[in-house]
């Protein structure tokens, strides 16, 4: 064939050096993306003539052990165009200003010599803060200058200090995994200007608040590359081709090693694709299902049938043979609390007795307290706290009997309900009669109550149901129909192969789970039926199984040494740190478009509150929750004034602010947020978009936070409904005074800024990247220098800095005080505090700082040297060492090791190690991290045996020598070290898997008993029924208020709208991105059922408007039938900035995002604290903000769309 | 025998997650200039759909590949000679609206706007007029069933194999399915672009069978575009010259995976040399139908025996490309374990790259109060699966079932027996006897298994040496080569060109 041409002519061939050359390049360096994805993957940037040209994924991660797929190459669609914004037109060269703010700003420092006099000029002046304010948004950018943009915002944050207190500057930058370099730079700055930074992880609700629940524990999950050790896996809201692109391989290899792969997804999601099994499931209903398969496994697999592997699981590892207290009601019985230790008069004495929990051991057949309980870990002997099951006080061997069915003394029946149907039920219980020191009490276990909750027989009397086909009796395979729209035999075989499975392999089953189950209002409830599948099978702490959340790139690994730089803990503490959600929530005033709670609430007891904001309140006063700005007064005044009268010592001035408190002189600002003394005042985001979309419920952000016009049209009616909180008369607007915003592209939040700095992008800095996704630790690197003017976060905090400490010269001249409050704190014995719930307030007990209410603590704060403090390592750390998980490392002579390695820094007549420079700065992250220094590794784990009595070190004791730098994770990642802080094994190369420290080594979870609980007594659970894994259905149309003042419109649907992670874009990163637009449909389109479509009108690619109360989105449509009925997708979250025209329905004002249709709502159990696994830890506990139960009208755009 | 050797691709379609990362790694280094906004060498299709161009499938449309007639094959664009009087004329071209009218957005105004009373926004314009516009159609127009009433529906190959009950049922949740079919110029042994060129500017390289367009050569005629069935060559309207998949021939020659599948994070690429007989070319794109799929598993030679060894080397093959081929992963993939399909053998080109079928979801029933249930197979069976066979066959086998329902045999039973193995929940027996069906062995599996979930880059990519010095050595000493010109030698200087 002539075709087939042997042509070797290198003249007819020599034009082939044309792609050759377009090949060539000078430079490849090692970096990464920044971003919020868990991806963590290791990329070469090729560089050509100075300008980077394009990125291929790196090849060189360490290998795991043999049999386990590899993992390169790790890296997505993407970002492999991430080079795009470099260049683009989006990208931010130059710092901007409004131009209405620049021209006051110029007119006031013609006036003022003084910056801060400047400021204050300007915002004195209602008028003119208005009037910029308004210009928010609405272009009027002018390029600046660099000095007058950092003089303007230290003037700013000064003068607030001074008139209203340092609390009232706050920060937000989300995953500092993702660049925790970046993320430490502002922080660092602000914790030691004594201003706020708010949690990111509960503010996405990407963290799962039952994983605290049950284990006490943030999150804590396999490495992508366990999942191929599964032999069943469930992915259920995790769309594993769309959000964990690069990992998604090790799910489809583990099917050809013989796994089965299960999806829930309402529609036929791209994970579905590889499924053996894909549910549809309703949304948001996974719950019901799960609730179910626990039905049926406890049915067949712990009464039809034994498992000795399962039984035995539950009694080490589980609450499930603790004894729980029945209360006598008018009906009989309700089950309450544990029965504590000291109820007893063998343990009546026992330290922390309250706190101490009680089996009944087999043997002899009597109340036993095993090891391990909370208590045991606070006590002042050290040693016990640990999962041996030995009686703690003679040391006797206890086998806990999980169910008193053959040692019963008596069945009883106890009220369990049902909220599926809103019904309670009588159920037996098998229970035994004690003496104890409060007298006669009757005590169940926790898996006999379970079996109740359940609704397993047992040949028990009660209202049972009769068979699996009982559709009226919660929880049976018939009974979830009707909300999951899955068949009963389909959820039966699940629930056989999945149980089967775990016996088997020994617990290999797992469930890989995200967003689109967690973002629900009941996330926590829809999680620990499927936690509870997992216990009950024993899959938890086992390579192959557990629980497996992603969602949010928490997992800051070097967290122990990180945390101490980021938060300047290194100079002063405690810092300042705000749960995102409640912070919004209050402060953007959407408390005040929510009625009553939306689902079941007491009407008695400390939990009766009509509204969530009193609640919230009562959260703040005694010491749950943190909140900022602490009080109606400035700190530093209070401090002064506390000094003023004699009180010098921290203890003195605490009792005097208590007393402030207490005879109401101060008030608790979230006890009247609207009230201008009350309000934040300046807001420096970086490395987000928290205007948009981090911004749940953006139309009240721009309302009320920055002063413009909003598409809300939803009604304020709390005002009704509170009682502890002061209400004031709309409009309360135009919060902020100033909004800084660091970026290296055009986004919603940079646009809607007053001031918006030239940030180096990923490939123009050094930084640190780590994930929860994989076990290394690798580099962002600066492949080209900054680009135009921008600069490094580092640096940029750095400039920030100098400028503070010049202009604190006149204004804050020596060091002064500053009074800080923080709530009652996990991992502390502050999880000790409060046994009962008890409102000093309200007189139920004395106010004592951090027991009943906030600790209340002093901190030195100077300005002048504000800027030497950043640039220096401080002595904090060598006196306290790093903390982690409890874990307090001793650093001490390590310090002045680590100081010959890097430059120093002199101020004040002593030398220290040198921060200046971004890379020494990681590399004291990574030398005082026990994850990458063995050695630090080693003295964790000698600490963690002294609290557990348990031999540990002995994990760390071959990797003593190791020790990465900056330059080590250039030449290559690296792997994590096995780590005290974390709970994975990973030696020899053995893949990651939570827990496996607590299964294995006996380590106790975090939590009241030491176990995994599937019983919670604090009183909040059992006031809201969530005591118990329980199924509460999403929140209804009418209970989400978003169509009070929306009807549906002629040729309309409601739709519900949910809104998961995206094919073309990370939240909004890349949604702007050419690349992203073309292979998707050029704008984030609505997707819609085709016969849903068809009822309206509506053909693909057609606009439509889709609105409720909150606001308005206009786009296209796209149709298919891969969409359920009844439901649309709305990716999140793209740039209100591209291609959005203006909406009819609305104003004719701009479209808006997926933002603006959601409210955030805060549930109330989630706000306990003080109590074992119940209490607060920044970013690891707390409300998260739900969005999910949100509903639109959908209808076809009139006319052509509007754009100008 | 004449033996050559090819550089060919295998792409597992069950791993493929449709990310489209391959897509962007070749946009990144080749086609992000003027003119080649709109190219595409590699893409992503969710099928059922009409992929990109659109509707290129149908040839009754496009007549790109070959025809029999008489027995003889012949290009369905026509032969030459009527090619050269319609050369100013070629209504068998795609036009624009059949691809995309390439956009971008006024991004500036974000940063330029002037005070206003709302917030500016980027408008999207033609890439072509700088216009604005409003944006119609995309590269991947129809991801994941997007417009499915449009597109999925109306895909060629469903059409051709299900009525229209069928087809309505098809679109039930009961039954829906999709997956990708991510597509490259398939290097051909029989190219029909090389055949339709009037310049003669398309050739086959000798010594790695990479199909390339010399810039210096290609006039413009585009016959090549019509010509190919798999629209796999495009026209740079601003060079005026034909474009297509250069097969990342810089990476390969020096070594390294091409772009797409270095970049593929499903790992669902593979990549090595065949040997075949190019003497059997013609005879093998000339069998019917139903043979084709058999035929060019025929032509490929088995690199392992002498005799095809001996003919190698005395036609110049170096050992080494040879030992190469002998490792090929392709070679194993189609056939040793013929898991691979071409995509439209009936097209009659013998594409060089081979795709294994997606495994799918099995399918399930409402019951009377529209509860789903599930089919009960543990995994799924040819029965249960969502798997359209006369779809797929369609697709990858000429129309012949048979071929496919071999495939799934096999990549079912590998499962089985490795659950079997790992798990025991499904009895070993009832696996040995699922692998004798599949006709296979137990060490089969086993080597299946490691390639597809376990293997190394180096053995996904078993890249033969280029030799480049003999290449070089040809026109100049490498010697001098590297002292006068070396890698610093620039023709066509830097990105933007």
């Amino acid at each position: 064939m002539s075709w087939i041409k042997d042509i070797m002519n290198p003249e007819t061939r020599l034009w082939e050096e044309f792609y050759r050359n377009r090949w060539q390049h000078d430079k490849v360096v090692r970096s990464t993306h920044g971003v919020n994805c868990t991806g963590g993957c290791s990329w070469m940037v090729y560089v050509k003539n100075g300008i980077v040209t394009w990125e291929m994924q790196a090849l060189d991660y360490p290998k795991l052990e043999t049999g386990l797929p590899l993992y390169e190459p790790r890296g997505c669609q993407r970002g492999i165009v991430y080079s795009w914004y470099i260049y683009s037109p989006l990208r931010i060269k130059y710092p901007y200003l409004r131009g209405v703010l620049m021209d006051f700003w110029h007119e006031a420092r013609a006036s003022h010599p003084d910056p801060v006099e400047a400021w204050a000029s300007i915002v004195e002046n209602e008028e003119k803060r208005r009037e910029y304010q308004a210009a928010r948004g609405k272009g009027g950018f002018r390029r600046a200058k660099w000095d007058e943009c950092l003089e303007m915002i230290a003037a700013s944050m000064i003068y607030t200090a001074k008139k209203y207190g340092p609390d009232r500057v706050l920060g937000f930058s989300p995953i500092p995994a993702m660049s925790m370099m970046s993320y430490a730079a502002g922080s660092r700055f602000l914790q030691l200007f004594g201003g706020v930074l708010l949690s990111f992880y509960d503010l996405y609700a990407d963290f799962p608040p039952a994983s605290p629940e049950v284990w006490g524990e943030k999150t804590d999950v396999a490495e992508s590359a366990d999942w191929f050790n599964s032999k069943y896996i469930v992915a259920e809201g995790s769309n594993l081709n769309m959000t964990r692109t690069p990992d998604a391989h090790f799910v489809v290899e583990a099917r050809h090693h013989g796994a089965k792969l299960v999806v829930f997804s309402p529609d036929f999601s791209q994970v579905s694709k590889h499924a053996d099994w894909w549910i549809p499931i309703n949304a948001g209903m996974d719950g019901a299902l799960w609730m179910a398969v626990n039905h049926v496994i406890l049915k067949e697999f712990h009464v039809d049938r034994q498992v000795p592997y399962f039984v035995d699981y539950l009694k080490r590892f589980s609450d499930a043979g603790f004894l729980v207290r029945l209360e006598k009601t008018e009906n009989g019985y309700t089950p309450g609390g544990f029965l504590r230790a000291n109820c007893l008069e063998r343990y009546r004495d026992t330290e922390h007795g309250e706190w101490k929990l009680l089996v009944f051991d087999r043997r002899s057949e009597e109340p036993r307290m095993p090891q391990g309980a909370i208590g045991f870990r606070w006590q002042s002997e050290n040693g016990k706290w640990n999962l041996e099951l030995k009686d703690a006080e003679d040391g006797s061997e206890i086998d806990p009997q999980v169910s008193l069915l053959d040692q019963h003394n008596e069945i009883v029946q106890a009220e369990f309900r049902d909220f599926g149907n809103e019904r309670t039920f009588q159920r037996g219980v098998p229970v035994r009669r004690l003496e104890t020191t409060e007298g006669p009490l009757t005590v169940a276990t926790v898996f006999d109550l379970l079996m109740a909750q359940l609704g397993i027989t047992r040949g028990i009397l009660g209202e049972y149901p009769s068979s699996y086909d009982d559709e009226d009796a919660p929880y049976t395979p018939a009974w979830q129909e009707k909300f999951t729209g899955v068949g009963r035999a389909t959820v039966v075989q699940l629930a056989r192969e999945f149980a089967t499975t775990a016996e088997k392999t020994k617990g290999k089953c797992t469930i890989i789970v995200g967003s689109g189950v967690n973002h629900w209002y009941h996330a926590n409830l829809n999680y620990r039926a499927g936690i509870t599948a997992l216990m009950l099978c024993g899959c938890v702490g086992v390579n192959g199984g557990g629980l497996n959340h992603y969602t949010g790139q928490e997992k800051v690994t070097p967290a122990a040494s990180w945390s101490t730089l980021a938060m300047a803990l290194d100079w002063s503490r405690p810092p300042r740190l705000q749960n995102g959600p409640s912070f919004h929530y209050v402060h953007s005033d959407q408390w005040r478009y929510e009625k009553a709670f939306p689902d079941f609430h007491p009407r008695e007891g400390p939990f009766a509150r009509e509204h969530f904001m009193d609640l919230q309140a009562a959260a703040v006063r005694m010491g749950w929750l943190p909140f900022y700005p602490q009080f109606n007064r400035n700190s530093i005044e209070l401090a002064r004034e506390a000094k003023a009268e004699g009180k010098t010592t921290q203890q003195e001035i605490s009792e005097w602010m208590v007393d402030q408190l207490r005879s109401g002189k101060v008030r608790f600002s979230i006890e009247d947020p609207d009230s201008p003394e009350n309000w934040p005042r300046v807001w420096l985001i970086w490395r987000a978009n928290a205007l948009h979309s981090s911004a749940k419920g953006h139309e009240y952000f721009l309302r009320h936070y920055l002063g413009i016009q909003s598409n809300a049209i939803a009604e304020e009616v709390a005002q009704d409904c509170l009682h502890e909180v002061q209400w004031r008369d709309a409009p309360i607007q135009g919060k902020l005074d100033l909004v800084v915003d660091l970026n290296f592209r055009m986004d919603t939040s940079a646009l809607y800024s007053d001031i918006v700095l030239p940030s180096a992008s990923w490939y123009e800095k050094d930084d640190l990247n780590t994930t929860d996704l994989h076990s290394y630790v690798h580099p962002l690197g600066a492949a080209v220098p900054p680009c135009w003017e921008s600069r490094s976060d580092w640096d940029i905090f750095r400039g920030l800095a100098e400028k503070v400490s010049a202009l604190s010269r006149v204004h804050f001249p020596s060091p002064f005080l500053d009074i800080v409050t923080t709530p009652l704190l996990h991992d502390t014995p502050d999880e000790i505090a409060q046994p009962k719930v008890k409102d000093w307030s309200k007189g139920e007990c004395e106010p004592l700082a951090g027991r009943t209410m906030p600790h209340i603590h002093v901190v030195e704060r100077d300005y002048v040297n504000l800027f030497h403090r950043f640039n220096s390592l401080g002595p904090g750390i060598k006196q306290h060492g790093v903390e982690d998980h409890g874990i307090e490392i001793p650093v001490g002579e390590l310090y002045d090791e680590f100081a010959k390695t890097v430059p120093s820094y002199e101020w004040n007549g002593n030398r220290y190690p040198s921060l200046t420079d971004v890379r020494s700065a990681a590399n004291a992250v990574l030398f005082f991290a026990p994850e990458t220094n063995g050695e630090m590794a080693y003295r964790g784990f000698k600490e963690r045996e002294r609290q557990t009595g348990l031999p540990l070190a002995d994990l760390a004791e071959g990797q003593r020598e190791i020790q990465y730098s900056f330059d080590d994770l250039i030449q290559q990642p690296r792997r994590i070290l096995t780590s005290p802080c974390w709970s994975g094994i990973v030696n020899n190369g053995r893949a990651y898997t939570g827990y496996a420290m607590n299964v294995e080594r006996l380590v106790p979870w975090r939590t009241l008993s030491g176990r995994q609980h599937f019983y919670l007594d604090h009183e909040a659970y059992r006031a809201f029924g969530e005591s118990f894994p329980t199924f509460k259905p999403r929140i209804s149309l009418e209970n989400t208020l978003n169509l009070v003042k929306s009807p549906a419109a002629a040729q309309s649907l409601v739709l519900g709208c949910i809104t998961p992670h995206g094919k073309w874009h990370i939240h909004s990163t890349y949604s702007d991105d050419l690349r992203m637009l073309t292979l998707s449909r050029g704008v984030e389109p609505f997707w819609l059922n085709d016969k849903d479509a068809r009822e309206i009108g509506v053909e693909d690619n057609d606009w439509v408007e889709a609105y409720n109360d909150n606001g308005v989105i206009v786009t296209r449509a796209v149709v298919s039938a891969r969409i359920p009925r009844g439901l649309c997708i709305f990716y999140h979250a793209p740039e209100r900035t591209i291609s959005i025209p203006k909406s009819p329905g609305r104003h004719h004002r701009r479209g808006g995002g997926t933002n603006s249709v959601t409210r955030m709502r805060l549930k109330p159990v989630l706000i306990v604290g003080g109590y074992a696994q119940h209490s607060y830890r920044f970013n690891d506990y707390g409300p998260p903000a739900s969005d999910r139960d949100t509903y639109v009208v959908v209808h076809k755009l009139e006319g052509k769309p509007e754009w100008d | 025998m004449d033996v050559r050797a090819q550089v060919s691709m295998v792409f597992h379609l069950d791993k493929c997650i449709g990310c489209h990362t391959c897509s962007l790694a070749c946009k990144n280094l080749w086609t992000d200039r003027p003119g080649t906004e709109y190219m595409w060498w590699n893409n992503v299709e969710t099928k059922p759909g009409t992929g990109y161009p659109t509707l290129y499938e149908d040839q009754d449309q496009y007549c790109g590949g070959w025809g029999l007639e008489d027995g003889k094959l012949r290009l369905k664009l026509g032969s030459r000679p009527t090619e050269l009087v319609n050369i100013s004329f070629n209504p068998r071209l795609p036009t624009l609206d059949d691809y995309y009218e390439p956009f971008t957005y006024r991004y500036k105004n974000l940063i330029d706007a002037g005070p206003g009373d709302d917030q500016p926004v980027a408008r999207p314009i033609s890439m072509i007029t700088g216009e604005e516009m409003e944006i119609e159609a995309g590269p991947n127009w129809d991801d994941d069933m997007s417009g499915s009433p449009i597109y999925a529906e109306n895909d060629p190959n469903l059409q051709k194999v299900m009525n229209e009950e069928e087809r309505r049922r098809f679109f039930e949740l009961q039954q829906l399915v999709y997956f990708y079919l991510p597509r490259i110029c398939n290097h051909c042994l029989n190219p029909s672009c090389v055949a339709a060129c009037p310049s003669g500017a398309i050739y086959k390289r000798g010594e790695d069978g990479i199909v390339l367009v010399s810039q210096e050569k290609c006039q413009g005629w585009r016959m090549c575009v019509s010509g190919c069935p798999y629209k796999k060559v495009y026209f740079n309207w601003e060079s005026g010259k034909a474009e297509k998949c250069i097969l990342c021939y810089p990476r390969l020659e020096t070594g390294q995976a091409p772009a797409c599948m270095h970049s593929c994070v499903g790992k669902i690429r593979y990549l090595g040399v065949l040997l075949y007989d190019a003497e059997r070319i013609e005879e093998t794109a000339s069998k019917p139908d139903s043979e084709l799929v058999e035929a060019q598993r025929e032509i490929i030679l088995d690199p392992f025996e002498p005799e095809v060894i001996r003919q190698a080397m005395a036609l110049g093959l170096d050992k080494k490309v040879i030992e190469a081929a002998q490792k090929s992963p392709v070679y194993k993939y189609v056939k040793q374990w013929r898991l691979a399909l071409p995509l439209h053998p009936e097209w009659r080109t013998l594409p060089m790259l081979f795709y294994v079928p997606p495994l799918l979801p099995v399918t399930a029933t409402l019951s009377q109060q529209g509860h789903y249930e599930l089919e009960k197979d543990f995994f799924s069976s040819l029965e249960s699966a969502r798997l359209p066979i006369r779809y797929m066959s369609s697709l990858f086998a000429a129309g012949d079932e048979t071929m496919v329902v071999a495939v799934y045999k096999k990549l079912l039973a590998g499962r089985m027996f490795k659950r079997a193995e790992t798990v025991g929940d499904i009895p070993i027996e009832k696996a040995a006897q699922a692998l004798e069906e599949a006709q296979l062995t137990p060490d089969e599996v086993e080597d299946i298994y490691h390639l597809t979930a376990l293997a190394s880059f180096d053995e996904m990519f078993v890249i033969p040496p280029m030799l480049r010095e003999v290449a070089i050595e040809m026109g100049v000493d490498p010697h001098e080569f590297q002292e006068e010109r070396g890698a610093g030698f620039v023709q066509l200087p830097s990105r933007g060109l």
